[in-house]
């Protein structure tokens, strides 16, 4: 398949970058790793007049800790991503995602920043980031300012990203101690997308309640879902496996899924409730360090 | 639409040309370079028939512009083979009976050609997640786990 003709640009700087976006107006796209885009434009299910491939851009591949934060580079590979030690030892909860997203040829293009512009809700990144209370930081002409995750995913392919906007950053504020995650997937072979997939994200405080719970889920409606009334269930409550039962009957009732070749919504929104609870659990192991 | 000069290094020799912007880099291996060994599959980022390295990364080609592979090295299955000598890779293929119909192959071997560069004695498990973006839809994958072993272990024994 062939995408209909489009001009590309390969600018050397983040500057000349937006300036081009600027310039091109709303045909032109930003091409990172380029395994949505590519797709979407040879399905022609997309068009784009010019692509703006910030893949030659210097310092935009990157994951570091500084000052509290994990930072990743926009442009960071799922792979880097995968095989990091820090992202290992910090926040496994983002290994788990990054090894189950696409497939690992695939991987060794994707970037994470494309997987949350996108705003695909079948993406992976995006549950995760909610529980993790990412900050996404996104560069224009009008300069660079930081969209908190909940504020990021507006609708079907619809992000806070406005025309001409690269994302240039994701912060991910580091979990105190006795903190844990986990990313849960169902999918019906490697490459898939979710049929239904869960975030969990968990610290144990004092007393050994939850002193914060993130929960989210992929692919069952038209965006990551964050499932507040599982979150607030849970908060200040001893884990057991009665809480846990009901936070993820609660996400369960969050979802908002729709029937396709991955199965009906009944299916859907019971498979999410399953991989909720099996979510929260392995966090819960993972924050007291089982 | 304006054409843009790349300049690619393929199997080691340098390529120039001037190609379209949405010209993929699968198209330009086949019809520019007739190096028809890199298949396309289901053109779709799904099979991995079309899988190349670029800089020494497997990627599925048919998902990559070739105006992206300006200043790079690509690597296809056409550049395994040094000497008139297999690669460990092709003979484990070979002596492993590793194919049937051969249309996945090319992307296989490029895929475990990969493996093998970064780990030299893979579990069955490893081998097996590294092939989980490659398809074959004759062999079950056993005989391509066991030539991907019997690669690992020549490369070793060298």
């Amino acid at each position: 398949m062939i995408p209909s003709a489009f001009d590309y640009h390969s600018p050397g700087t983040l500057a000349e970058a937006v300036a081009l976006l600027s310039r091109l107006g709303e045909g032109a796209k930003v091409l990172s790793g380029g395994q949505s885009l590519l797709p979407l434009l040879k399905l022609r299910l997309g068009q784009a007049d010019h692509l703006v491939d910030i893949g030659r851009i210097p310092g935009l591949e990157y994951i570091r800790e500084e000052g509290g934060m994990l930072k990743i580079g926009g442009r960071t590979r799922e792979s880097a991503l995968e095989l990091s030690e820090l992202v290992r030892a910090k926040l496994p909860i983002l290994h788990d995602t990054a090894k189950v997203i696409a497939d690992p040829l695939v991987r060794n293009l994707a970037t994470v920043g494309g997987n949350l512009a996108h705003g695909d809700p079948g993406n992976d990144h995006p549950a995760t980031m909610l529980v993790l209370n990412a900050q996404v930081v996104a560069v224009g002409s009008n300069g660079e300012r930081v969209i908190p995750i909940d504020k990021f995913f507006l609708g079907l392919f619809s992000t806070a990203l406005q025309p001409g906007e690269i994302l240039t950053e994701i912060r991910i504020p580091l979990p105190p101690p006795r903190s844990g995650g986990a990313y849960v997937k169902l999918e019906r072979k490697v490459g898939d997308y979710a049929t239904a997939a869960a975030a969990a994200q968990v610290t144990l405080g004092a007393n050994e309640v939850f002193s914060s719970v993130g929960i989210a889920l992929t692919n069952v409606g038209p965006t990551p879902i964050r499932c507040q009334a599982a979150q607030d269930f849970l908060y200040n409550k001893r884990p057991s496996d009665t809480a846990i039962a009901e936070a993820a009957r609660l996400a369960g009732e969050a979802c908002s899924p729709s029937a396709d070749r991955r199965g009906s919504v009944e299916y859907k929104r019971e498979m999410a409730r399953v991989l909720a609870a099996r979510a929260l659990k392995k966090s819960i192991q993972r924050a007291e360090g089982r | 639409m304006t054409n843009h000069k790349i300049d690619v290094t393929v199997n080691g020799a340098r390529q120039s040309a001037e190609v379209p912007a949405r010209l993929l880099l699968v198209h330009f291996l086949r019809e520019n370079l007739r190096l028809t060994g890199t298949h396309i599959g289901c053109d779709t980022t799904h099979c991995g028939a079309c899988t190349v390295l670029l800089d020494g990364q497997p990627v599925k080609s048919c998902t990559v512009l070739a105006v992206q592979a300006q200043g790079r090295e690509v690597t296809t299955v056409e550049g395994l083979e040094k000497d008139a000598k297999l690669h460990p890779v092709q003979e484990g293929f070979w002596q492993k009976h590793g194919l049937q119909c051969g249309y996945c192959t090319p992307g296989m071997l490029m895929t475990g050609c990969a493996l093998l560069a970064r780990n030299k004695d893979p579990s069955e498990v490893e081998i097996r997640e590294a092939i989980s973006g490659n398809l074959c839809r004759c062999t079950g994958y056993v005989n391509i786990v066991k030539a991907i072993q019997y690669a690992a272990e020549k490369l070793r024994a060298q």
